[in-house]
């Protein structure tokens, strides 16, 4: 287990290299400047301004000057926001980003949860078909689609929820709802085909045959056999949660970290772009190692010696 | 187990609470949050509720180089010069100004004024903001080369250092200016936020932290900033100690960023902002809401013609070019968002001669005919050229409005002129314009915003050479009589000038095509009364704005 930890993390680290090479390389290839209003720039101050910014350089020197930097810690500043650091920028906005997201996972992965087993315990019900036919729903309309419909519908006509800003707890409800739907599709579906495949499966006969009430083969045999792959969906559904902010937060005005990258690409805010690919590569990889590593403590076929032998 | 669970699901609440705690609420609203009235306690007194597209990129004057920055600036600090309800200039910190015989040396006595830490507002604090913005290098140094102060040009190509320019502090309340030459500008100039005054001591004590966030600066002007949330939103307090406190009505002002277009339509429904943009897709809905409005934007959009191109380097075809398109049609129902069509370079509605009559009246429209004289010229100008028909791509953003516009184009001219053919190049933004630099493109669709408040931020764009021209344009009389209008102070004799040099360029050489000129339709509150949108500079001044029930 150690040895596997070990050689993972060693992965995770070149993984995340290869992406900062990879993006450093690639943004470079993008039109433009990175400077403010180059509608008026002359090439005189151009030059001027990247030298300033060493963006004279051969873009190896840059590179290296980068990834010095870096491993020490220092992200940089931002073009567009004059005199702000890049860390200062990601963390005043981990915080809306992360908390729309986590309730968003907690609320699609709960009303899927329960949907699911439903569907699969009243399987060929008219309660099975209807949750199917949400589920597809859910899952092919995009979350933005759902974001300008709760907007309007739940903030303007009804007015019981605030339309869009972040002022309190009540405006983080509408975009976790919008930011749910796909989470909650796709647990329901999930759950409810896992739950299908174990009820025929030998052990859950055998419970019955041992004579269990029909509660306790559900939940200690079935839910909790179903829920096993359920956990690996978890990783792919953060990361499209964490894609699915971009647009959400745009629409509900909230000061997230998805919004603010969007936007510095559009104005190509080098270092910015940077700071937020490397937070957002850092984020993946660890979802992914964690969820395999809970995989591994719940599913017993799962051996971590074996892989790394 | 039953306790291993709880205490798990008592983690996962901890740390969801702890993220909660980090999210920066803005704090001012959460206390009038869940009333759930229309508002009722933000209508009454005088506050006012607004949008911004974007956070605030800088506070630092010196370096400000955006409409929402400006905006603020504008309102909380106070410089030599401020734009009026008309956007001319008027004295603002000046309380006297003379100059010297040929206009190149001016001097201005300042009125008694504070800043919010209760220092004096000093000649001092000028000249160090000025040569601050020289010495940086900041992205609006050359409104300093514009307004002919001495030197500027040349600390700008690092020829001289900053301590030169022409700029003096000769007392606490005297700051002496010096121009390379004169300049019928300088006054109009002045109230740009880049031009605004710094506490030398503050700045320097604040270090890196200056103008990071509302309690790193100081203010002079109508308002203070009390608030600042990054990405959330801004709001202002009224400054008792402004020296002209006085004509200021509003006590508060809250603004709130919002960068999608229908959410801020939504917050206007729901009483949240008084005032909105509206996209086009939204002006169908409400343009016959009674506080639906549209106004005329000074940006000018046209069609940039590479004048090395074989076929378009001919008059005649440019010409023929100008006549094809219906421009009504593009603005009423292509656009629908308030655009309305021009036949000129300097838009109408915001520059008038010194008798008050609007520049686009005075020279009226050009290169206007109807398709049959455009078929006629084209046919002319390709016989000219030796060629039979012409394929040109065209060089566009990649944004939708651009689309519709280059798919509205390519069908007019396509129908109007046989044999053109037009392709559509759609690439983004700054490749577009790296594109244009390079001039490596037949037509492209650009579009200019004024730098100052004069028709001559649209005419020296032409200049051989200029940054601006992107077309190997070149006129040497049209040259001739840009530098003569520069320093030329009669102002009847240079209106006149700045007439004939658009004559030049659209009568006599057809250089470009304008299309349209901007516009935008908004919504806002009738109880809300002098909200002043400027075409240059600062958006909006909300010194003279009041809300009357």
């Amino acid at each position: 287990m150690k040895r596997y930890l070990i050689q993972r993390i060693g992965y995770m680290i070149i993984t995340l290299f290869i992406i900062v090479t990879a993006t450093f390389f690639l943004m470079q290839l993008l039109p433009g400047t990175p400077f403010t209003n180059p509608e008026k720039l002359t090439a005189g101050q151009m030059a001027v301004l990247n030298a300033k910014y060493g963006l004279d350089q051969p873009v190896g020197i840059q590179y290296l000057r980068y990834i010095g930097n870096l491993v020490q810690g220092d992200l940089g500043y931002s073009f567009q926001h004059e005199g702000r650091t890049v860390e200062s920028m990601i963390s005043s906005r981990i915080g809306p980003s992360a908390f729309i997201g986590l309730q968003a996972l907690i609320i699609g992965a709960i009303v899927g949860m329960v949907l699911g087993i439903i569907s699969a315990l009243k399987h060929n019900s008219l309660f099975d078909y209807g949750s199917v036919a949400l589920a597809v729903l859910g899952m092919s309309i995009p979350s933005f689609v759902f974001a300008a419909l709760l907007q309007y519908y739940v903030g303007v006509k009804l007015g019981w929820l605030p339309v869009a800003l972040w002022e309190g707890y009540s405006s983080t409800l509408l975009p976790s709802i919008a930011l749910s739907v796909t989470v909650t599709a796709t647990v329901a579906r999930f759950i409810r085909s896992e739950m299908l495949e174990v009820i025929g499966q030998d052990y859950v006969i055998t419970a019955r045959a041992k004579g269990m009430t029909e509660k306790q083969v559900v939940v200690k045999h079935v839910i909790r056999n179903a829920l096993i792959p359920v956990v690996t969906m978890l990783g792919p559904l953060a990361v499209s949660i964490m894609t699915g902010t971009l647009v959400i937060e745009k629409i509900f005005s909230v000061p997230g970290l998805g919004e603010q990258f969007t936007l510095s690409i559009l104005v190509l805010d080098y270092s910015v772009i940077m700071g937020i690919t490397i937070f957002y590569s850092a984020l993946f990889i660890f979802v992914v190692f964690v969820v395999d590593i809970i995989y591994g403590f719940l599913d017993p076929r799962i051996n971590f010696r074996g892989e790394s032998a | 187990m039953g306790k291993k669970m709880k205490a798990q699901v008592l983690f996962v609440l901890m740390s969801f609470v702890l993220i909660l705690s980090g999210c920066n609420f803005n704090s001012s609203e959460s206390s009038s949050e869940g009333t759930g009235s229309e508002g009722g306690e933000e209508t009454a007194g005088q506050v006012l509720n607004v949008s911004a597209v974007a956070d605030i990129p800088t506070m630092d004057s010196t370096k400000a180089h955006d409409g929402v920055a400006f905006t603020v600036l504008n309102n909380v600090n106070e410089g030599l010069y401020r734009q009026d309800e008309n956007h001319e200039p008027i004295e603002a910190l000046v309380a006297e100004h003379t100059e010297n015989e040929d206009q190149t040396v001016h001097t201005f006595t300042l009125r008694d004024s504070k800043w919010s830490n209760g220092e004096p507002v000093t000649a001092q604090d000028f000249e160090y903001a000025w040569k601050r913005v020289m010495k940086d290098a900041s992205p609006y140094n050359f409104m300093f080369v514009t307004a002919s102060i001495k030197n500027a040009e040349a600390i700008m190509n690092e020829e001289m250092d900053a301590e030169e320019l022409g700029v003096k502090a000769i007392d606490e309340k005297t700051l002496e200016v010096t121009l390379e030459s004169a300049n019928p500008l300088l006054q109009s100039l002045l109230t740009f936020p880049t031009f605004l005054p710094q506490n030398q001591k503050f700045v320097e004590e604040q270090g890196d932290q200056y103008a990071l966030e509302a309690e790193n600066l100081l203010f002079n002007g109508p308002f203070k900033l009390v608030e600042w949330t990054h990405e959330q939103g801004w709001k202002y307090e009224k400054n008792a100690d402004y020296w002209d406190a006085e004509a200021v009505k509003l006590d508060t002002i809250n603004a709130y960023v919002v960068k999608d277009s229908t959410t801020g339509v939504n917050l206007y429904e729901t009483n949240k902002v008084d005032r909105v943009d509206l996209s086009s897709e939204s002006v169908e809905q409400f343009k016959d809401d009674a506080n639906f409005n549209t106004i005329l934007e000074p940006s000018l959009i046209f069609l940039r013609f590479n004048h090395n191109h074989p076929v378009l380097g001919n008059k005649k075809v440019r010409q023929a070019v100008n006549m094809a398109i219906d421009k009504k049609s593009l603005t009423d129902v292509i656009l629908k968002d308030g655009s309305t069509p021009l036949n000129g370079v300097v838009p109408a509605g915001f520059f008038t001669n010194p008798d008050g009559t609007d520049f686009r009246e005075l020279n009226g429209d050009f290169n206007t005919g109807t398709v049959e004289e455009a078929q006629k010229l084209f046919a002319e100008g390709l016989k000219e050229a030796g060629v039979e028909d012409v394929t040109a791509s065209i060089n566009i953003s990649d944004s939708d409005d651009h689309k519709k516009v280059a798919e509205y184009l390519q069908a007019q001219l396509e129908e109007n002129l046989p044999g053109f053919k037009l392709e559509i190049k759609a690439v983004p933004f700054a490749q577009r314009l790296e594109i244009e630099k390079a001039i490596e493109y037949d037509l492209s669709l650009s579009s200019w915003g004024p730098d100052y408040s004069d028709p001559m931020t649209y005419l020296d764009m032409w200049l051989k050479d200029g940054s601006a021209n992107r077309m190997d344009y070149h006129n040497p009389e049209l040259d001739a009589l840009v530098s003569q209008a520069r320093t030329e102070t009669d102002a009847a004799k240079r209106y006149e000038m700045l007439l004939n040099i658009e004559k030049i360029l659209l009568e006599e050489d057809a250089a470009i095509a304008p299309l349209y000129q901007d516009g935008s339709a908004i919504l806002m509150r009738d109880k809300i009364k002098g909200l002043i949108v400027h075409p240059t500079g600062a958006t909006f001044s909300y010194k003279w704005t009041s809300i009357e029930e």
